[in-house]
């Protein structure tokens, strides 16, 4: 089957902003009450802004040890183009997107596809991992995400054996979400991304729906966003409201926009220099102006779980 | 009393010396911060730009003293060796921070983006070319060269200029707004430079 991305949203379809807080209200309080009784770990927060639900974790011990970057840089400094191209703008404006109640359309080579509900997503045991979190412009991060793997999305959903690919897509809100209206757009919307079936498969991807044990704030990618530690950053798609089993490799967006500099496997790799500048160490977040650079390690460190499956591959020609 | 010529007068009574270090507080303010993590996530990389941009400003306002003169009647000439030289202590600062902070000394590595990356090669030759620019910045080169010979030189701050917005352009992701709005500008003082000098006089005539 070939995969084409949702059609664009056009101004028309979306709902008037009066009829649409009206629903958000009904189905606020409807989510809520089934929240409370189907989610016994999800403990709800006050309605300030500022206060965030915290998660019932279990810290995993396989994925632990490294010491975790900074909560005000993870959340404050980020690639989310979708809020504005500067790293600060996520953080000043995804506060706009509204998150509640949300859902995943899971279409494709499936046996049950649907529109999936979040409750009926987010497993009720959740785990910590501390991943580490490479960007393609050679900084990087240690991130405690919350979340579970993607394979048990996938088994609930039972791919058919046809299916090679697992593509993803971004939320498209031009009103909630300031970096998808006006004259300069960096990027077509919807931003896409996608996996080979084992990557997708593989026990160190998950999604995840917390950071530092509670809710994942909006411009790290709410309410349910994906972390593939062993590839650059932005494959790791925010916001998902698509997910798509398909036989056919998935459009990328950064390798629609520019493919001899952004592949699709996108692996963290030393050896293999972005066109631009090379890939071989990274500026660590939160070390301050005087941090020395450290080296890049293959697959980010992951080489252990991950090198098995691109043996035989030409990693400089699959990048 | 025209509005230029108020301005002529202030710009003849007020010298030029005690910009030299005012206009580097910018530069110097903004290294304090990165120093003590007042800059962000990645304060070296915001001091980078940050001296980057400076130096880019600084070269604009250069190019546009003369345009000043020409079509605006200020006279403003005293100040372009202020302007020059602060642009060039900016670019030079920008580089000092990408050999010691960003590259860290890794001459292996810098050797090869002296060759492989083309936004360094954009900014290096850029640089090279601003260096005659600013170890001539004074009267004696000016006595030595004689003034037609000065002037041939100081072209070179026309590709120069060019170079550094197709450094700016080459290294960012995707062009958004910040990138494409100094293009536009440099563009527009390019071309303006370019505008044939019967005309600008012919324009000044009218005006008077």
């Amino acid at each position: 089957m070939v995969y084409t991305p949702s059609q664009k949203i056009l101004p028309s379809e979306i709902t008037p902003k009066d009829v649409w807080l009206n629903r958000r209200n009904l189905l606020a309080g409807a989510a809520g009450g089934i929240a409370a009784i189907a989610m016994p770990g999800l403990v709800l927060a006050e309605t300030e802004k500022t206060e965030r639900a915290k998660l019932d974790v279990t810290k995993s011990e396989k994925y632990s040890g490294l010491e975790p970057t900074e909560y005000e840089y993870i959340t404050g400094y980020n690639n989310f183009y979708e809020f504005g191209t500067g790293k600060e703008d996520p953080a000043a404006n995804a506060h706009m997107l509204t998150t509640k109640p949300w859902s995943i359309k899971v279409d494709g080579l499936v046996n049950k596809p649907g529109d999936y509900a979040l409750e009926d997503i987010i497993p009720a045991s959740l785990e910590e991992r501390v991943y580490r979190f490479r960007c393609v412009e050679a900084w990087s991060m240690v991130i405690p995400w919350d979340g579970f793997q993607l394979s048990e999305l996938l088994n609930k959903v039972e791919p058919q054996g046809s299916a090679k690919y697992v593509a993803f897509e971004t939320v498209v809100r031009p009103e909630e979400m300031p970096g998808q209206r006006g004259l300069f757009q960096p990027l077509p919307w919807p931003y896409v991304e996608g996996l080979r079936i084992d990557e997708a498969m593989h026990p160190l991807t998950i999604l995840a729906n917390g950071i530092y044990g509670e809710e994942i704030p909006n411009q790290n990618g709410a309410p349910l966003r994906l972390v593939v530690p062993w590839k650059y950053g932005f494959k790791s798609i925010k916001s998902i409201v698509r997910m798509t089993l398909t036989e056919e490799e998935p459009p990328t967006s950064w390798n629609n926009a520019n493919a001899r500099e952004y592949g699709f496997y996108s692996n963290v790799n030393p050896q293999v220099d972005h066109p631009r500048w090379s890939q071989a160490s990274e500026r660590v977040i939160g070390g301050g102006l005087l941090a020395t650079r450290q080296p890049t390690l293959m697959f980010n460190g992951y080489e252990a779980e991950v090198a098995s499956l691109y043996e035989g591959m030409d990693l400089t020609k699959f990048y | 009393m025209t509005i230029s010529d108020r301005i002529n007068r202030i710009a003849r009574s007020v010298p030029a010396w005690p910009f030299y270090p005012l206009l580097l507080v910018p530069g110097l303010w903004t290294f304090w911060l990165a120093l003590n993590g007042r800059l962000g996530a990645d304060p070296m990389r915001e001091l980078e730009h940050d001296l980057g941009i400076w130096a880019l400003r600084f070269m604009i306002a250069v190019l546009c003293v003369t345009l000043a003169r020409r079509f605006l009647n200020l006279n403003l000439i005293k100040f372009r060796r202020l302007l020059g030289l602060t642009g060039f202590f900016y670019a030079l600062a920008h580089l000092t921070v990408w050999l010691l902070l960003d590259r860290q000394l890794m001459w292996g590595e810098i050797i090869a983006d002296l060759y492989k990356r083309p936004y360094i090669i954009f900014g290096m030759l850029a640089f090279l070319l601003i260096l005659p620019l600013a170890f001539t910045s004074n009267n004696w080169s000016v006595r030595k060269l004689g003034a037609a010979g000065w002037n041939r030189l100081h072209r070179l701050a026309y590709p120069a200029a060019v170079l550094m917005i197709l450094h700016y352009l080459w290294l960012v992701k995707s062009w958004t707004l910040e990138p494409l709005t100094y293009t536009a500008i440099m563009a527009a003082v390019l071309l303006a430079k370019l505008a044939p000098r019967k005309a600008a006089r012919s324009r000044q005539t009218k005006t008077a």
